[in-house]
């Protein structure tokens, strides 16, 4: 066992040194001389000089990759044009929305998929089960930004019942920021729910046929006790993957979801930067967050090993 | 090979079989119309598409517009149309530039064992960005514009098709008649391109048809957070963009282009999992 984790372990690190090697390559395919697209024509040569050293962008492409993987190491993902602050401490500061944006989602996701994918699987071909699955196939189709807006306009607008858009001021106490969270944590929850409804169905209807199943029933064993108690226990690691990997998608929601709704969350932050050409700070953003989800899968795969014996990496 | 030649046997009449199952066919109709409207948008659009009104400025669905008027007056109906055209083109080009990254990437690492290591790992390296993310940060690198567009959203979905067409390369290398083709002395290439790339082609078909869904959707996202294409042409996703900013005069700018959306993409999906279904059984269970 100790082999395989380190064998993951290693392949993990391989695969965070490319995550590491692709965002150094993206900035640098920028067509022309970023620091020069980022200030725009009106630039001096001076200045244009000037933000090259700052962005690491003098000396053969060698040295800068040394010293942008040095920088890497160091959690120093460089300084923010714009904003005039660490990069590091710029996504730090927008951290606490996105998480509890995708916290939210995720649980409400999950809170909709999993009874659904179940009873579907469990009545499966009723009524139930079509209405079910056309549902998800919906939910999958709508642009999360799109079913935001009607959100804002009808809950926000038309009844009042939420904030259109905003976190609060600093300070405000969780509680309050649900005003602001409620909203863009459905939007982004119901698409979410799609994908996990379905797999939590297809993993039910792998196991609800399965021998133990039926001997358990052959006991006398309660019905709902054979469902939740042995199909969904044996059906769950396919669906805590599915779950694992949605909270990555859902990071990816945010982005967009974050822009509708105005959270001042790393979504935002990417998104102005972007607009502003804020190389750094979409290097950072883009670093950290691939970097975690590469975590999230190692710990995934982590979790099958303790699990599941039958697992070798 | 056996289990090879049906499946090769049937996809002539892949169509027929598709359009006997109920909900692809309803489907493959919503998808016809949708993409014969984008065709055929200068004839049935009953205005120009940048024809300025300011008379007719923020008018609510009405006989005369069926979709209401936009801030300038325009037609939505007819920008729709047009905006179609840009919306399903975009999406077809990012199926057909990823599929073939996809390809080159998924054969080199399914067929030569040495390289399936290095390969491998840079795809699970590309799959750990969030797709709208990575899109982003590469359009942000090359420049806003629908080519560009095309590009990022195929960099971003190649390593899913890579890493499908991979495996079913792994199983396909071990096949008898590739060993025989082997034995006989064909090059290599003309192996990979007449033996294998041809049994490819189910679950790259299955593929591609999820990633056309998902690159409208991610063209939309892109179009509406302005480092898309540029707002002065219509897609869907620029026409809610801007429909955000009159959402409380004038809501339906925003909604039937969001509505297009949602028809397209669910019949795609419609089309995806019938062709999933009847192609690759195996993975129908799964999902």
């Amino acid at each position: 066992m100790l082999r395989a984790a380190l064998n993951r372990l290693f392949g993990m690190l391989v695969v965070m040194a490319l995550v590491v090697t692709v965002v150094f390559v993206i900035v640098r395919v920028t067509p022309g001389d970023p620091a020069a697209v980022m200030l725009g024509p009106d630039a001096s040569a001076e200045d244009i000089e000037q933000l090259r050293e700052k962005l690491g962008l003098n000396g053969t492409i060698l040295e800068q990759f040394a010293n942008y993987v040095a920088g890497v190491l160091r959690a120093d993902f460089g300084q923010s044009i714009f904003l005039g602050q660490p990069v590091t401490q710029a996504l730090m500061d927008r951290a606490e929305p996105t998480f509890f944006l995708t916290i939210f989602s995720l649980l409400i996701a999950t809170a909709i998929a999993l009874p659904v994918g179940i009873l579907s699987a469990y009545w499966r071909g009723s009524m139930f089960d079509q209405a079910a699955t056309a549902l998800a196939m919906f939910a999958a189709s709508v642009p999360s930004f799109w079913l935001g807006l009607l959100f804002i306009q009808f809950f926000a607008v038309h009844l009042g019942w939420f904030a259109t858009s905003g976190y609060g001021g600093p300070g405000t106490p969780l509680f309050e920021r649900l005003h602001y969270l409620v909203l863009p944590a459905f939007a982004l929850g119901l698409v979410s729910s799609a994908l996990i409804t379905r797999f939590t169905r297809a993993s039910m209807l792998d196991v609800l046929n399965d021998d133990y199943v039926r001997t358990a029933r052959s006991k006398g064993m309660g019905e709902w006790r054979v469902v939740l108690k042995h199909a969904l226990k044996n059906a769950l690691i396919p669906i805590l993957t599915v779950i694992g990997l949605t909270a990555a998608l859902l990071i990816s929601g945010a982005v967009v979801t974050e822009t509708v709704f105005g959270l001042p969350g790393v979504g935002n932050l990417v998104v102005s930067a972007v607009l502003r050409r804020d190389y750094p700070v979409i290097q950072g953003a883009l670093l950290v967050i691939a970097g975690l989800y590469v975590l999230v899968n190692f710990g995934i795969d982590m979790l099958y090993l303790l699990i599941d014996p039958r697992v070798r990496y | 090979m056996a289990a090879i030649a049906p499946a090769l046997q049937s996809e002539p009449n892949i169509l027929s079989r598709l359009v006997g199952r109920r909900t692809s066919l309803i489907g493959i109709i919503i998808l016809a119309i949708i993409a014969a409207a984008a065709l055929l948008a200068p004839f049935i659009a009953p205005y120009s598409p940048s024809k300025l009104s300011i008379a007719s400025r923020l008018h609510g669905p009405e006989m005369a517009h069926l979709f209401g008027t936009d801030d300038l007056g325009r037609d939505i109906f007819t920008r729709m149309l047009y905006a179609g055209r840009t919306s399903l083109t975009v999406g077809f080009a990012v199926v057909v530039f990823s599929s073939i990254i996809g390809i080159v990437l998924g054969l080199t690492a399914g067929f030569f064992r040495r390289l399936d290591q290095p390969v491998s790992r840079l795809i699970d390296a590309m799959m750990a960005f969030p797709d709208i993310l990575l899109a982003i940060a590469l359009v942000a690198a090359l420049g806003a514009s629908a080519t560009n567009v095309v590009i990022a959203l195929g960099i971003v979905y190649a390593p899913r098709l890579a890493r499908v067409i991979r495996a079913s390369t792994l199983v396909i290398r071990e096949l008898p008649y590739v060993e025989a083709a082997r034995a006989l002395g064909v090059p290599t290439p003309v192996i990979l391109l007449r033996h294998v790339l041809r049994n490819v082609t189910s679950p790259l078909l299955v593929q591609g048809t999820f990633i056309f869904a998902n690159a409208i959707l991610a063209e939309a996202g892109l179009s509406f957070l302005g480092v898309g294409i540029s707002p002065d042409t219509p897609t869907w996703g620029t026409m809610i963009s801007v429909g955000r900013q009159y959402m409380d005069q004038a809501s339906w700018m925003m909604f039937f282009p969001g509505a297009a959306i949602v028809l397209t993409v669910l019949s795609l999906q419609l089309v995806g999992d019938g062709l999933r279904d009847l192609l690759d059984p195996r993975l129908a269970k799964d999902i």
